[in-house]
C-alpha cells in the first residue's frame, strides 16, 4: 500500500463526514416569514356549523395551537393520535384548519376516528392556508396571547415533537 | 394475500442474494469450484424471485389494493390503468424495487453472457454483483418496503403526482435505472480483477460492452428525462442543474471517462489503475445520486417522501461499498504492473488529457451540487448554487474537451505526430471557422459563445466525416470504428442544438385576449380562446393558438391547464409544434381578469437537435457493444486464462 492510493478513499471518507452531517440538516426548513408576525386574519365558516363564523381575533388572550389537515391526507393520520391526546389534556385550545376539503369527507373522518378540535373551520379553496403559506398538509402554529405566530411545525406533529417542543413551548407561552 | 406473497418472495431474494454474495466470493478465493458453481444458478433464481414480487407490487397496483400503504400513496381510483403501471415505480419503494430487479437482470445477463469467460472470474464478478443485491435489498426490506399494510385501507388513494401523469414516467425511470445499475457490472468486473489481481487486457475487453450498454442506457434515460421536462413542466427549459438531474448526470460523466480509459487500458494495457479507478467511481456516483435524491439532504423538484433513517441507512450502504471498494484499490493497485510507455503527444497521452477533464468537469458538478450542504453543514449559512455556476465551470471545462475529441483518433498510439495531425485536420479547422463566423452572423447576432458552439459542432462533424473516409480506404471497417463515429456525431449534434437554443430562442410572456396577437421568431401567435373540457381524472382548460407566419399555412395549438382532482397544484400542459429546425412553443399560465391569460411563447431553434444528439450517442454505444471482436477474442483469452491457471494450480 502506498499513500497515492490511498488518496481517492481519503477523499470519500470527507465526503461521507459531510453527508453525514448533512443528514441531521433539513433543507428544507427555512425559517416561516411568518414566524414572530400576526397571524393572518380571516373570517370563514365552521365545519360542523356552516352557519356559525371564526376568526382568530376571538381567541385573542388565549395561546391555542392551529392546525392544517384534510381528510384526503395520510400524514395527517398519522398525527391524529398524538392530537387526540393533546385534546385530552386540555392543554390549550386546538383549533383545525380543514385546507381544500369536501364537508361531506371531512365530518365523516372526525366521526369516524374522534375529533381532537376545538373548532374547525372550513377552507374549501385553500385562501386561508395560502395567506399562512401552507404548503404541504399537516402543519401546525402556536400562536400567543397577542395574535403573533410563535412556532410553525411542519409535517405531522410526532409524539416526541408534542411533548419536547409545543407543549413545553405553550406553557411558557401562557405564563406571559 | 398478494402483498404478503410479494413481501415473502422478497425475504426469499435476500437469502438467495447472501449466498451469491458469500460462496462464490469464497470458493473463487479457496478454489472451491462447487462453490464458484452456484453463481450462475443464484442469479436465475434471484432474478425469478425479484421479478415475482415485482409483478406482486404491479398487480397491488392494477388492482388499486388501498390497504398497501404505497398504492395508497400513489394511485387513486380514478388514475387511468396505464399510468397505475407506470405509478408502480413512481414514488420511492417501487422505484427501489425496480433498482434491484434491473441488477439481477444484468446480472442474469452476465451470468448468461460470460458462457466463455474464466469460471473464477464469473463467480467473482457475479459474488460481487450478490454482494450489491443484498445491501439493496436490505434497505427495500427495512426502510422501505413497497409491501407494508395500511391499516385501516384508505377508502382512496392519494393519487399520482400529476407531473409524473405522463408518458414519460413509463420510459425514463426505466431507462435512467438501467444505466445507473449497469455501471454495477463494470464496478463488479473491476472489483474481481482486483481481487484477482489480474487486472490486464482482457479483463478490459470483457467490461467494455457491458459499460457501454450500461452507459448507452444511461445516455437515453437522461436524455428521455430533460425532454419530459421540457414539454411537461411548462418551463421551456431542457436543463435546470437540479441536484437530481446533476445525480444522473456525475456517473454519465464518469462513465464517459470510464469507456475511453478502457478503450487504453484494452489497445494498450496502460492506465489501469486509472480505469479500476474510474469504474469504481463511476459506480460510486450512482450510489451517490440515489443517496442525494432519497435522504433528502438537498432540495429538489424530483421530491421523494423523504426520511432520515433511509438517509442513514444509504449513508451506511455508501461507505460500505465504496470504502471497501476503495481501501482494497489502495491495498492492490500498487501491484499492478505498468502499461506500454507512451510519448507526450500519442493517443494515450490525449486520452489522459480528456479523461482527466471529464474528471474534473464531474468534480466541479459535484461541487456545485453539494456546495449548499457542505455551507449548511459548516454553519455558515443557506445558500443555493445556480445554472450560472454550473454553465461557466462546466463550459469552460468541457470546452478544450470538444476541441479535443475531434483529433484523437487520427493521433497514433505510443507516439503521435502533431504535424501529421494538423496536416489531416485544416480541412476541418477551415470549415469550422467559416461555419463559427457565418451560422450565427446569419441567425442574428454573433457572440463568442454561438460561434465558439457552432465552430466546434462543425470541427467534430467534419473531422469525423474526414476519418470516416480515410478509413473505409483500408476496407470495411469494425461495429465499433462505426459506433465511435456515431457517438461523437451526437456530441456535434448536441452541441448545435444547445448553442442555438441557448444563443437564439426567443420568449415571450404577455398578456392575452382573444383575439390578441404576438409576434415571437418571424411567427404570429393569435389566441382564439380558451374553453373547459373535462379528462379522465382532471378537469382542464384548454386555450386554441393560431400560429402562422407571413406565407405557410396556419395551424392551431392547444395548451392546457389541467386541475387534478386529487391535487392542489394546477400542472401545466405546454402545446408545442416540434419541427427539425425549430419548436414553437406556448404554454398557459394564470387566468387574469375576464378572458385574459398569461401567456408564454417561445420560439426554440433547433432544441429537438439536443435530444437528437443523445440518440446518436446512446445508438453509437450500442453499435460499439456488437462488434464482432468481444464475442471472437474473449473466447480465446478465455482458453489462455484457463491455460494460465491450470500452471498456476
Amino acid at each position: 500500500m502506498n499513500a497515492k492510493t490511498l488518496i481517492p478513499l481519503a477523499l470519500f471518507a470527507v465526503l461521507v463526514g459531510f453527508l453525514a452531517v448533512g443528514l441531521g440538516l433539513d433543507p428544507r426548513e427555512v425559517p416561516s416569514p411568518l414566524l414572530n408576525k400576526p397571524a393572518p386574519a380571516f373570517r370563514i365558516a365552521q365545519l360542523e356549523q356552516p352557519d356559525a363564523q371564526f376568526s382568530p381575533e376571538d381567541m385573542k388572550g388565549k395561546v391555542w395551537l392551529f392546525n392544517v389537515w384534510a381528510s384526503w391526507c395520510v400524514a395527517c393520520r398519522q398525527e391524529h393520535p398524538v392530537l387526540m391526546d393533546f385534546a385530552r389534556a386540555k392543554v390549550a385550545p386546538l383549533i383545525g384548519l380543514d385546507y381544500k376539503d369536501q364537508r361531506k369527507d371531512a365530518l365523516g373522518v372526525l366521526k369516524r376516528t374522534g375529533n381532537p378540535y376545538d373548532i374547525t373551520v372550513f377552507d374549501a379553496d385553500g385562501r386561508v392556508g395560502i395567506d399562512y403559506g401552507v404548503y404541504g398538509v399537516p402543519e401546525s402554529y402556536v400562536i400567543d396571547k397577542a395574535g403573533v405566530i410563535r412556532y410553525k411545525h411542519i409535517g405531522p406533529i410526532t409524539a416526541e415533537a408534542m411533548r419536547d417542543t409545543i407543549i413545553p413551548l405553550i406553557n411558557e407561552l401562557k405564563k406571559s | 394475500m398478494i402483498p404478503e406473497l410479494g413481501q415473502f418472495v422478497l425475504i426469499l431474494a435476500l437469502c438467495v442474494a447472501l449466498v451469491q454474495g458469500t460462496l462464490p466470493l469464497a470458493g473463487a478465493h479457496y478454489g472451491r469450484r462447487e462453490w464458484m458453481l452456484l453463481a450462475r444458478p443464484c442469479a436465475q433464481v434471484l432474478f425469478l424471485l425479484l421479478a415475482a414480487a415485482f409483478a406482486a407490487l404491479t398487480w397491488t397496483f392494477y388492482t388499486n389494493d388501498f390497504s398497501v400503504q404505497y398504492v395508497a400513496a400513489h394511485s387513486n381510483n380514478q388514475l387511468p390503468t396505464l399510468y397505475r403501471f407506470g405509478a408502480v415505480w413512481g414514488g420511492h419503494e417501487g422505484s427501489l424495487l425496480l433498482w434491484v430487479l434491473m441488477l439481477a437482470g444484468w446480472t442474469v445477463a452476465v451470468a448468461q453472457f460470460s458462457r466463455t469467460l474464466d469460471e473464477t472470474m464469473v463467480a467473482r464478478v457475479i459474488g460481487v454483483l450478490g454482494l450489491v443485491t443484498v445491501g439493496l435489498l436490505l434497505f427495500v426490506l427495512f426502510t422501505s418496503n413497497p409491501f407494508d399494510r395500511l391499516l385501516p385501507a384508505a377508502e382512496n388513494g392519494r393519487d399520482l403526482n400529476p407531473l409524473l401523469q405522463d408518458p414519460g414516467l413509463i420510459f425514463h425511470p426505466p431507462m435512467l435505472y438501467m444505466g445507473y445499475v449497469g455501471f454495477a457490472v463494470a464496478f463488479a468486473f473491476a472489483i474481481a480483477a482486483l481481487l484477482s489481481g489480474r487486472l490486464d487486457a482482457a479483463w478490459a475487453r470483457w467490461s467494455r460492452p457491458w459499460t457501454t450498454a450500461a452507459w448507452a442506457f444511461l445516455t437515453l434515460g437522461i436524455a428521455l428525462g430533460s425532454w419530459w421536462a421540457y414539454y411537461e413542466l411548462g418551463w421551456g427549459g431542457w436543463w435546470f442543474w437540479d441536484p437530481v438531474e446533476n445525480a444522473s448526470f456525475l456517473p454519465w460523466l464518469l462513465g464517459t471517462a470510464l469507456l475511453h480509459s478502457l478503450a487504453v487500458t484494452e489497445k494498450r494495457g496502460s492506465f489501469k489503475s486509472w480505469t479500476v479507478l474510474l469504474a469504481i467511481g463511476a459506480f460510486s456516483m450512482s450510489l451517490l445520486g440515489t443517496f442525494l435524491v432519497r435522504s433528502g439532504v438537498l432540495t429538489s423538484v424530483h421530491a421523494f417522501a423523504t426520511d432520515p433513517q433511509r438517509g442513514v441507512f444509504i449513508l451506511a450502504l455508501l461507505a460500505a461499498v465504496v470504502g471497501t471498494s476503495l481501501a482494497l484499490f489502495a491495498w492492490r493497485a500498487p501491484k499492478v504492473a505498468l502499461g506500454g510507455s507512451f510519448a507526450l503527444v500519442s493517443r494515450e497521452s490525449l486520452m489522459l488529457v480528456g479523461n482527466v477533464l471529464l474528471v474534473v468537469a464531474c468534480a466541479a458538478v459535484l461541487l456545485g451540487t453539494l456546495y449548499p450542504l457542505l455551507i449548511d453543514a459548516l454553519n455558515l449559512g443557506k445558500i443555493s448554487v445556480g445554472p450560472p455556476y454550473f454553465n461557466l465551470v462546466f463550459g469552460a471545462i468541457m470546452a478544450p474537451v470538444l476541441f479535443l475529441m475531434a483529433a484523437v483518433p487520427l493521433a497514433r498510439w505510443k507516439h503521435a505526430d502533431l504535424k501529421d495531425i494538423a496536416l489531416r485536420m485544416w480541412i476541418p479547422g477551415v470549415l469550422a471557422l467559416v461555419a463559427g463566423g457565418l451560422v450565427p452572423a446569419l441567425m442574428g447576432g454573433w457572440t463568442v459563445l454561438t460561434g465558439g458552439g457552432v465552430a466546434l459542432a462543425v470541427w467534430i462533424a467534419a473531422s469525423g466525416v474526414i476519418q470516416i473516409a480515410r478509413r473505409l480506404k483500408a476496407g470495411l471497417p469494425p461495429a465499433s470504428f462505426w459506433g465511435m463515429h456515431l457517438g461523437h456525431f451526437g456530441i456535434a449534434v448536441f452541441l448545435f442544438g444547445v448553442t442555438m437554443v441557448g444563443g437564439f430562442q426567443e420568449e415571450q410572456d404577455v398578456r392575452m385576449e382573444p383575439g390578441d396577437t404576438v409576434k415571437v421568431g418571424g411567427y404570429q401567435f393569435k389566441m382564439i380562446g380558451v374553453s373547459d373540457v373535462p379528462g379522465p381524472n382532471y378537469s382542464a382548460s384548454r386555450g386554441v393558438f393560431e400560429v402562422s407566419r407571413s406565407s405557410g399555412p396556419v395551424h392551431l395549438l392547444h395548451p392546457e391547464k389541467r386541475n387534478y382532482f386529487s391535487s392542489t397544484m394546477p400542472m401545466t400542459e405546454a402545446a408545442i409544434d416540434a419541427g427539425f429546425t425549430r419548436d414553437i412553443y406556448v404554454s398557459l399560465g394564470e387566468p387574469l381578469e375576464g378572458k385574459a391569460w398569461a401567456v408564454r411563447v417561445y420560439f426554440k431553434p433547433f432544441v429537438d437537435w439536443i435530444w437528437g444528439g443523445c440518440v446518436f450517442m446512446a445508438l453509437g454505444g450500442f453499435m460499439a457493444m456488437l462488434d464482432r471482436r468481444y464475442r471472437l477474442k474473449v473466447k480465446a483469452d478465455a482458453a489462455d486464462a484457463v491455460l494460465a491457471n491450470g500452471a498456476a494450480a
